[in-house]
């Protein structure tokens, strides 16, 4: 047998091993975004506390979370879905995977009310524009503003067919401006740079430099405060009011771990999950109340209103926003 | 030549691992019948991807050609440092490449800071010419590399005989350079067309905007926007369609020169033409190539300090499954080369990433967990998408040493794997070394499908950069970067040089 024969059956062999180790204590398999279970996300603090009272195995599994549920459909092995956000519950909900999450809508402390038993939000932030001090001395105070700011005020935003961020700022214009969004793109389109696939090339092209302002959250800032002592990336608050973001959690229906999913729903409104949200996901918590927030998170400058749609208004509102996006910035 | 068994064998493997996995998607979609029905974006989407693809192959090749003569014709200290370096921008994963270019020619870059210095406006880069741009700043040096290749296979007889007889420079290029010249870019041309086609985040990003909006985006949009797997699947058909009648086109154009063969010796050239000139090319060139990424180690060297523990795991795994790739690539490639295998390992780059992999994702998912297999599929999905480089990489110089070689090995009974073992590996080294360098080094930096199962303890070093970069945790994955680039770099050299150890050149 070659050298590469070899290693390619260590390799797979070595797979197998590692998925059958763990067979006796019962699993309980969450599906979640990337960001949430890198080492640098939620996800391993959040694993290793809730094992401790479960007695069971959280295993996560990373990567596009409602495109491979509707792939998989009744089949999937998901038991719990953490990471999906309001703008396509409507979409996840259609699938008709999901069971009610259980848990008291009161406990949750956000700036709307949430009425949904299906989805639980765990963590929440305002789309906003975060900008770099050093470079914009005088940040605009509304979307009028931006419009009108200078010519070197130039801004990224993602492209929101390939992100979910890139949605919420379609929904959010469209929320300010309904009939007039179009108009309202066909002016910002001096003002933008450029559009990416994802977040993370919008805010790599902000942190190197390129722009001075970057579509993003408004709890963004409190990263660059806490890990790099950096004050000079802050938030701009409009006074349009700014688009609400949550990020949902939901028990899978089909589930063959029913008291676990229960219990890790429950888990998600206690404090311990609660309390390791802001500094690892950057943003808001969901069911804390803001003088329990790290300090940090209460000094950030925050809007006086929440712009929201919920998912009947998003499903029926983002084809014909989304039409009048790309026709506005083609131009 | 007809295609012999094992050549329909492998082509029909390469297809079907392309074609089952689409023909699962469209099943899964409702099958033939819910294909269709493209709307106007979608043919927006067709021409602007045709024609950025068009543009960036046509510039790529055309300026390759005088970068690759003066290459081949030229000796000066770190000529084989430069060449390596070549293959860097093709290797880098997108992003990186993206920021690097942006760092030179965006509205802060280098150039606009020299431009306001004098007073000046910056330079506007996002546009056509911006993703036109990029594109060749990957792809120049392939083609470069492909073209470099055919320069150097030329035997040193036919330009001793060249200048015995006094050749003037026009009659060079007719008898000798001309004929190679039309045997390689075809080729070069159609992967380059193909790469360029299927763009995505440089498109858009370089582009400014939706007005840049590609095949491969709209299947993107299909898929995760609308969840319309039937738009997805009619999208990538057409873009495999593209893709093949490209292919075919090239095939038409491309002849083996058939001149007689040579004895290998130092390709020793009296016509050297201008020092002046060839010194120019390859300085511009150099310096469009080298900026970038210069600009990508200024940043990311800091980075490399504060690289987290679970980096080095994720290179491991990185260069454990560039090494199946490249060994699988090979075993593939080098029985497939000829005008079928040409044709059909386009298909790897042709079809969509995205489709590619949910395809995959369906057809594993009832026999077993696709996570669990995340590595063993981004090693075969990289394989599929190295396999055109390498095709054509190596196509030219079979099919020469076949019709050089061809009676001779045929009267001796040389044929099958003993011809391989007497004839084909001695005398193709230098472009099996370069293939097996450019699939290690493409099989590191490619973030492939594996972003749709990824097990999150079994990250590879791309991936573990994009999650880097998604935690705000720019400057590590600046460092990641620089890693990644390292190793590939690494990889291709070690490679590349290997095959040339005792060689001349």
């Amino acid at each position: 047998m070659t050298p590469i024969k070899t290693l390619a059956l260590t390799v797979a062999a070595g797979t197998i091993m590692a998925t059958s180790a763990i067979a006796e204590t019962p699993v309980l398999t969450v599906y979640a975004p990337d960001y949430f279970t890198s080492e640098w996300g939620p996800g391993p603090g959040v694993e290793t506390a809730f094992e401790e009272i479960c007695s069971c195995d959280l295993q996560y599994r990373a990567g596009d979370l409602l495109p491979r549920l509707m792939l998989e459909g009744s089949r999937t092995k998901a038991d719990v879905v953490i990471g999906l956000n309001t703008d396509v519950t409507q979409q996840a909900r259609g699938t008709g995977l999901f069971a009610p999450h259980g848990q008291n809508n009161a406990d949750l402390d956000l700036p709307i009310t949430w009425a949904d038993d299906t989805f639980l939000p765990f963590d929440w932030s305002y789309v906003s524009f975060v900008y770099d001090t050093t470079k914009v001395t005088n940040p605009p105070r509304s979307f009028d503003e931006l419009i009108n700011a200078p010519d070197d005020l130039k801004i990224v935003i993602q492209d929101p067919r390939s992100s979910i961020s890139g949605l919420a700022l379609l929904l959010w214009v469209k929320s300010i401006y309904g009939d007039q969004a179009e108009a309202t793109w066909e002016k910002l389109a001096p003002r933008i740079l450029t559009v990416t696939k994802g977040w993370s090339e919008a805010y790599g092209l902000f942190t190197d430099g390129e722009v001075p302002m970057v579509l993003s959250f408004t709890t963004s800032p409190a990263y660059h405060i806490v890990a790099e002592e950096d004050a000079t990336k802050q938030a701009a608050i409009f006074s349009d009011g700014h688009y609400a973001y949550f990020e949902l959690a939901a028990k899978v229906a089909g589930t063959d771990q029913p008291e676990l999913a229960d219990q890790f729903m429950a888990f998600i409104m206690s404090d311990t999950f609660q309390n390791a949200i802001p500094m690892t996901n950057w943003s808001y918590p969901s069911a804390l109340p803001r003088d329990a927030w790290p300090q940090v998170f209460q000094d950030l400058p925050s809007p006086d209103k929440a712009l929201f749609h919920d998912e009947d208004e998003a499903a029926e509102l983002r084809d014909i926003a989304l039409e009048e996006w790309r026709r506005a910035l083609s131009k | 030549m007809a295609p012999r068994p094992v050549e329909i064998a492998l082509a029909t493997l390469v297809a079907g691992l392309v074609l089952v996995p689409l023909a699962m998607v469209i099943w899964r979609a409702g099958g033939l019948g819910a294909l269709g029905g493209l709307g106007a974006a979608d043919y927006a989407a067709i021409r602007f991807s045709l024609w950025q693809a068009v543009l960036s192959a046509t510039i790529s090749v055309v300026l390759a050609i005088p970068v690759a003569r003066a290459l081949a014709r030229r000796q000066f200290p770190l000529r084989g440092a430069l060449i390596t370096l070549l293959g860097a921008p093709f290797i880098l994963p997108v992003i990186v490449a993206v920021l690097g270019l942006l760092a030179v020619f965006g509205q802060s870059g280098v150039v606009s800071q020299l431009l306001q210095a004098v007073g000046l406006p910056p330079l506007s880069i996002y546009g056509l010419h911006g993703v036109v741009l990029a594109h060749v700043f990957f792809n120049l040096p392939l083609a470069t590399r492909l073209i470099l290749q055919g320069w150097l296979a030329i035997p040193a007889e036919r330009f001793r005989l060249a200048a015995t007889l006094n050749l003037p420079p026009s009659a060079m290029f007719r008898l000798i350079e001309g004929p190679m010249l039309r045997s390689v870019l075809p080729g070069a041309f159609v992967v380059i067309f193909v790469i360029c086609l299927s763009s995505f985040a440089v498109a858009l990003t370089l582009g400014g905007g939706p007005a840049a909006t590609t095949v491969e985006l709209a299947i993107y949009q299909a898929f995760r926007f609308d969840f319309d797997l039937a738009h997805a699947a009619t999208l990538s058909l057409v873009q495999l369609g593209l893709a093949g009648l490209a292919g075919l086109l090239a095939l038409r154009m491309a002849l083996p020169t058939g001149m007689g063969a040579g004895l290998d010796r130092v390709v020793r050239r009296w016509d050297r033409g201008s020092a002046w000139l060839d010194g120019l090319c390859i300085g511009v060139v150099a310096l469009f190539l080298l900026l970038p990424l210069s600009m990508i180690l200024a940043k990311g060297v800091p980075g490399l300090f504060d690289l987290p523990a679970s980096i080095w795991q994720a290179a491991l795994y990185s260069i454990i499954v560039a090494i199946v790739s490249t060994a699988l690539c090979l075993a593939i490639a080098l029985p497939l080369c000829g005008s079928l295998g040409a044709t059909v390992g386009l298909i790897g780059i042709a079809i969509s990433p995205l489709v590619l992999g949910t395809g995959l994702f369906l057809l594993v998912l009832p026999f077993a967990n696709p996570f669990d297999l995340a590595l063993p599929v981004t090693a075969m999905v990289n394989t599929l998408m190295s396999l055109p480089f390498v095709l054509r990489a190596l196509s030219p110089a079979v099919t020469e040493l076949r019709t050089d070689y061809g009676r001779l090995s045929q009267s001796l009974g040389l044929t099958g794997l003993r011809w391989w073992w007497r004839i084909g590996v001695p005398r193709l080294r230098r472009p099996i070394g370069f293939s097996a360098g450019l699939t290690a080094a493409l099989s590191m930096g490619d973030l492939g499908v594996i972003t749709l199962f990824a097990d999150p303890d079994r990250a590879t070093l791309p991936l573990q950069m994009y999650r880097l970069m998604g935690a705000y945790r720019m400057d590590a994955a600046a460092g990641a970067a620089v890693l990644l680039l390292g190793l590939s770099l690494g990889l291709f050299w070690l490679f590349d040089r290997g095959a040339r150890v005792n060689a001349d050149v």
